[in-house]
């Protein structure tokens, strides 16, 4: 049997004005993509809770994908600008965590750009591939070993 | 009639949980009136063999302060969970880690060297560490063991009540024990305070502006803080917004800004997350470059918005070095 390839688990949450509806393009126009991304539609960017992207990581996902309208074109106003400030702070505490930047990936992506859904959802598992799964800590009495705890 | 019997416990903790009980004061007459302290290392002579002799379920309660963190610590919490009608976690380290949940941001291996190998203070040519069984010319001494991570008390044993703070308020913990007395305490697993922000019981409220954006963070002995003035709107991360009420601002009417010791509101799974969403929302700057310097102005930001709640967090731990595996 050939040598196991590691599949990352990616959990995309994509605003439903712009990235979702790409991604409906992406597949209305026959364009395949990795399929380790299971994506999540909110109604905006700016509906994405931090703790949505800790709990995706701690229920198994290697990263997680935000998808937004560009600067300027968000439905509300502004959710896209809230979403990249709270992003950006959620990096430095994940930093701080040991948890690499590639794992939370932010992109602007408007309804027509489902060619470029294909493109990020690509990259991204790629660059998953090559990080390795996430592996978190869970709180037992020796988690020294975390690969031995995970398994129990 | 014999009176109900508790017990105090601490594990990881500083004191200041011990001090809030004192802090009672001639109310912990009335509470000594109405329950038998069974047990108390901080302030009666007791030992464990005292509570290993008790009946199981004979404690109505036990109050646990601090985070579990050495398998003495363990041992202890689960004696005293089977002696215990209730177990009531209190203070910060007990309900989610507390001050000493920040050790999580370190692998076990990296604390014990940079305590008995590193410190510039110390002697220990030879690189000593504290082991759990040593032979001596007298024998076999041994210490407890040094957890991997600093745990929770609920993540060791099953908890009946929390009661938050660093240190919980005084009139909450007397209420919490009259509760208890009198048997009207609320569903298992309930917060003992009240289930709102903050910002609801904060006296500079009605100086909040309607929509509050900051363009730069500072702290607090960077500027003059205007004891009016709600503090988020003087660009002091305050916390308030993201934590549970119940100790009437007493930091703020201090002030100095809120640092979430209270934990959350029953609404929340994750405090810190909840806590820099809402900080990072009120960000003036649209432009990614400008978001960023303006974060660059938060000094650790783990410490910040998981101050007193790492172990408790989804993440719990720092994520290990990356060790190589074979492919399963």
């Amino acid at each position: 049997m050939s040598e196991a390839r590691f599949e990352p688990k990616i959990v995309a949450f994509f605003c439903t004005w712009c990235t979702y509806t790409a991604a409906d393009l992406t597949g209305i126009s026959r364009l395949a993509y990795a399929p380790n991304v299971r994506a999540i539609r909110l109604m905006c960017s700016g509906r994405l809770d931090p703790q949505f992207v800790l709990a995706a990581f701690r229920h198994g996902a290697d990263g997680v994908l935000v998808g937004g309208c560009h600067p300027g074109d968000c439905h509300y106003q502004e959710g896209n600008y809230k979403a990249e400030r709270r992003i950006e702070l959620l990096r430095c505490v994940l930093r701080e965590m040991g948890i690499e930047d590639e794992r939370l990936r932010l992109e602007w992506i408007s309804a027509s750009e489902g060619d470029k859904v294909q493109r990020v959802c690509n990259e991204m598992t790629e660059d998953l591939r090559r990080l390795g799964p996430l592996r978190l800590a869970r709180p037992t009495r020796s988690n020294v070993k975390i690969g031995a705890a995970e398994a129990r | 009639m014999t009176k109900p019997k508790v017990a105090f416990y601490w594990c990881a903790s500083c004191g200041g949980c011990e001090e809030a009980v004192v802090d009672l004061g001639e109310d912990l007459l009335k509470i000594v009136e109405l329950v038998d302290v069974v047990f108390w290392p901080v302030a009666l002579d007791f030992k464990r063999a005292d509570v290993e002799a008790l009946n199981d379920g004979e404690l109505v309660a036990a109050f646990i302060n601090g985070a579990v963190r050495t398998s003495e610590q363990e041992e202890m919490v689960e004696l005293l969970r089977r002696k215990s009608g209730a177990v009531v976690a209190l203070g910060s380290c007990a309900v989610s880690g507390g001050i000493p949940g920040l050790a999580n941001l370190y692998e076990r291996e990296a604390i014990l060297d940079a305590v008995y190998r590193e410190a510039t203070s110390l002697v220990n040519d030879e690189g000593t560490l504290p082991a759990e069984e040593s032979r001596v010319a007298e024998g076999v001494l041994s210490l407890p063991a040094f957890d991997a991570s600093v745990r929770t008390l609920d993540q060791v044993v099953d908890v009946d009540y929390y009661l938050p703070g660093c240190p919980p308020p005084v009139g909450l913990i007397a209420s919490a024990v009259t509760a208890l007395v009198e048997g009207t305490l609320p569903d298992k697993g309930a917060v003992l305070a009240p289930d709102r922000a903050l910002c609801s019981e904060c006296p500079r409220a009605v100086t909040k502006p309607d929509k509050l954006l900051v363009d730069a963070f500072r702290r607090p002995h960077e500027v003059n803080i205007d004891p009016e003035l709600c503090l988020l709107a003087q660009g002091l991360i305050c916390m308030g917004p993201a934590t549970r009420a119940g100790c009437v601002a007493a930091c703020i009417g201090g002030n100095m800004p809120c640092t979430g010791c209270m934990g959350p509101t029953s609404s929340v799974a994750d405090y810190g997350a909840k806590a820099l969403s809402a900080i990072a929302s009120i960000i003036s700057a649209n432009d990614e470059g400008e978001i960023v310097a303006r974060i660059a102005e938060i000094v650790d930001p783990v410490g910040t918005f998981y101050r007193y709640s790492l172990p408790a967090s989804l993440l719990h731990h720092r994520v290990a070095t990356r060790v190589e595996e074979p492919v399963p």
